[in-house]
């Protein structure tokens, strides 16, 4: 197996918890690795990207090539079409729908979406109002993980098994919560795929 | 044996630790920066008490690593490349005083700049001090590297410098650990002239480490990092440097390259390995990033046709490298059909809200409007963000502590009021030097140290001006009635007003300390607070 993904969003969003959720579950499975990340400068508010590649082959380079990425898994919507050169053909766009607006010219939202909606293969989750419907709004990341999972190969599972070893500290009404989390995003995607 | 998943920079501070270090000297800067913080975090530092607290700067940091390389025990310096800039004086030196204990120098180059002001490469540094150097490829090399860096520093009485960039100190892989080993004994030189630079015992130590490139480059041609990939069409051999490596191989079906390979990671160049493999290939195409150190050097002075690379056009002069550029360099046809739209807005980094640093460039700007553009130098840190919209308040950003010296120079030009806008960290770094220029001088000036009681570009480090910022300038020599602090929120805007139009009539040195901690370094002590209960 193979999958390359592209997580993007605003610096402070935490992406990096659903890349590290994706890594272990990884490791769990005795795949291969490597997951670069973006440190510095644009974490104050700013566009950040992250590279997940994992793979049962030993894994090159530490950034994906353009035009090869499997997945772009965006936490914000502007920011999912900022890498769209990464994706490769028929690869997965599958963004959170709501907007983090901190500048300016953000764009009209409704043409943003109208933008994604030209990729056939695209899924747009509201996964604020999802968790905050479970009364778990911290676990908005969980959610998208769930809903970009029905594309990565490693079994459901696993990815259980990752978030109950991430979150297991911090008890386990927080574990439960973001294990539904992660099957309400996980429910969307298989639903609403085509 | 275990694995675990680490940064690169991770990887070389287990390695360190794992090898038996004493002490690790640093100062904060991406993308360096996770390589001290792991190890003041690691709970083995902790126990075997390895010292961690961060330094001044680079500069004292590399003579603290001297110093206990002097007493026999394991040091390693980190640092960010404009960094060693810095520490430059120390480090070059540090090759002919050599070593008692082992020392690894860390420098982190940042091709693309996506948190610096150049690009400069690190190698060029190691071959003017004639140190020997590594560059890893990937997370384990880094490991190793760091690892048996270690012996061959202390087995060749020299430091040893490993370059890596940004992508590798912010990649995570797996990692395989090796034995950890105890801590050197504390022990004097055997020769206690070997630190003494005096004229007459450098020559000799001079001559001592001229004498010893040969057997750097003896460890290079028989190092299991640098070593000859063959492939079966050698009208084309290919060079790769580094992490230039990793790219290279994306591009070739089980990354297995058609072409012949010479992987290079360690240094100086092996170059009797790279002239066998030159004449074996009909072209050279020489992967690196940074600038063209490999390429310049085959080249030489009067070039080779041979050879292509980033001197050639056939890779970009500036920036770093990537799988898609290596795939262009290389003629394959790649499918890249898929456009950025229009409709996207940047989102560059800015100020977080509630910074303190914003009140104070709210008064700034109000009061500067009153002189026209071009007066306020400023420096390095999270309020060098100011240059860009909305505040539009600031003119230089040079090097660490340059606001208050280009202040100076400008004012001695006759460009009045010349403002400096200095952070806290970055004063005790290097400002505090050109505060005394000033003082000396009574230069009419008006020195802003925004004081936020930490580093903050590089995630909160503790600060060295921490608690003892009016001391410091009172020491230098700042007039008690021209030191004038502050706290910067909204409610105090007139008062800032006041004390700015005050300081900036009064002809000579005027020191203003706005202070009001970090809002991301508190929130962060509220939350952990808060979990403590």
């Amino acid at each position: 197996m193979k999958s390359d993904i592209i997580l993007s969003g605003v610096g402070g969003q935490g992406i990096l918890s659903i890349a590290t959720t994706i890594g272990t579950a990884a490791l769990m499975n005795d795949l291969y690795m490597k997951q670069s990340e973006v440190h510095g400068m644009s974490q104050r508010g700013g566009a950040v990207v992250s590279n997940m590649r994992v793979s049962s082959n030993p894994v090159a380079s530490d950034v994906i090539p353009m035009g090869k990425a499997d997945l772009i898994l965006s936490v914000e919507p502007m920011e999912s079409l900022r890498y769209i050169p990464y994706l490769k053909p028929g690869g997965w766009l599958i963004t959170s729908s709501s907007p983090f607006v901190n500048i300016e010219d953000y764009p009209d939202i409704e043409k943003v979406k109208e933008e994604i909606r030209k990729y056939k293969n695209h899924i747009i989750i509201d996964a604020d109002s999802i968790a905050k419907d479970i009364k778990s709004a911290r676990s908005s990341n969980i959610v998208m993980l769930g809903a970009a999972s029905p594309f990565i190969e490693i079994e459901e599972s696993l990815f259980i098994k990752a978030i109950e070893s991430i979150f297991k500290s911090k008890g386990s009404e927080i574990v439960a919560k973001n294990i539904e989390a992660f099957n309400l995003g996980r429910n969307y995607s298989l639903q609403n795929k085509k | 044996m275990s694995r675990v998943l680490l940064l690169g920079d991770e990887a070389i501070a287990q390695a360190a630790i794992d090898a038996g270090l004493s002490g690790v000297y640093a100062y904060p800067g991406t993308p360096s920066t996770e390589i001290t913080e792991y190890i003041q975090n690691s709970k083995i530092a902790k126990e075997r008490k390895l010292h961690s607290d961060w330094s001044t700067n680079e500069k004292t940091a590399m003579e603290s690593a001297i110093g206990m390389s002097y007493a026999g025990k394991r040091a390693m310096v980190c640092m960010k490349h404009v960094g060693l800039n810095v520490a430059a004086d120390a480090f070059v030196n540090s090759t002919i005083t050599g070593v008692n204990g082992g020392i690894i120098v860390v420098v982190a180059d940042d091709p693309s700049m996506h948190s610096s002001q150049n690009e400069q490469d690190s190698r060029f540094y190691g071959d003017f001090a004639l140190m020997p150097m590594f560059e890893p490829s990937n997370q384990q090399e880094a490991y190793d590297m760091i690892y048996s860096g270690f012996e061959i520093s202390e087995k060749y009485n020299t430091p040893i410098l490993l370059r890596i960039t940004t992508r590798l100190a912010h990649s995570r892989s797996s990692v395989e650990l090796k034995p950890m080993r105890e801590e050197n004994k504390l022990k004097l030189p055997s020769d206690m002239r070997q630190f003494v630079l005096l004229p007459s015992i450098a020559r000799n130590n001079y001559k001592k480490l001229l004498g010893n490139q040969i057997y750097f480059i003896d460890e290079a041609e028989n190092s299991s990092f640098n070593k000859i990939i063959p492939g079966k069409d050698k009208s084309l051999g290919i060079i790769a440097c580094g992490i230039t490596y990793n790219y290279l191989i994306e591009n070739f079906e089980n990354h297995i390259s058609p072409y012949p390979v010479a992987k290079i990671c360690q240094y100086p160049l092996p170059d009797k390995l790279l002239k066998e493999f030159t004449d074996m290939c009909d072209e050279v195409l020489i992967l690196e990033d940074g600038y063209p150190f490999v390429e310049k050097q085959i080249n030489g002075l009067f070039g080779n046709s041979k050879i292509k690379g980033r001197l050639t056009g056939d890779l970009p002069r500036d920036g770093e490298l990537n799988p898609n550029l290596v795939a262009k360099a290389l003629g394959i046809k790649e499918n890249i059909d898929l456009k950025v739209s229009d409709i996207i807005s940047n989102r560059p980094p800015a100020l977080c809200p509630g910074c303190g640093h914003i009140d104070v460039f709210n008064s700034l700007n109000e009061i500067m409007a009153d002189y026209g553009p071009g007066h306020v130098f400023s420096d390095i840190g999270c309020y060098t963000l100011s240059a860009l919209p909305p505040l539009n308040a600031i003119n230089s950003c040079v090097d660490m502590g340059a606001s208050i010296t280009m202040a100076k120079g400008a004012a001695d030009a006759g460009l009045l009021p010349a403002i400096a806008f200095i952070g806290d960290s970055t004063f005790t770094h290097s400002g505090m030097t050109g505060l005394l220029d000033c003082i000396i001088e009574k230069t009419p000036i008006t020195i802003i140290i925004s004081d936020n009681s930490t580093t903050g570009m590089t995630g909160g480090q503790d600060s060295h001006a921490f608690n003892r910022l009016p001391e410091i300038c009172l020491g230098l020599g700042v007039e008690p009635e021209h030191l004038r602090i502050y706290t910067p929120l909204r409610k105090n805007h007139e008062e800032s007003l006041r004390i700015l139009r005050e300081e900036i009539a009064y002809q000579g040195v005027s020191v203003i300390i706005p202070q009001r901690e970090c809002v991301r370094t508190l929130e962060r002590k509220v939350k952990s607070k808060k979990a403590e209960l």
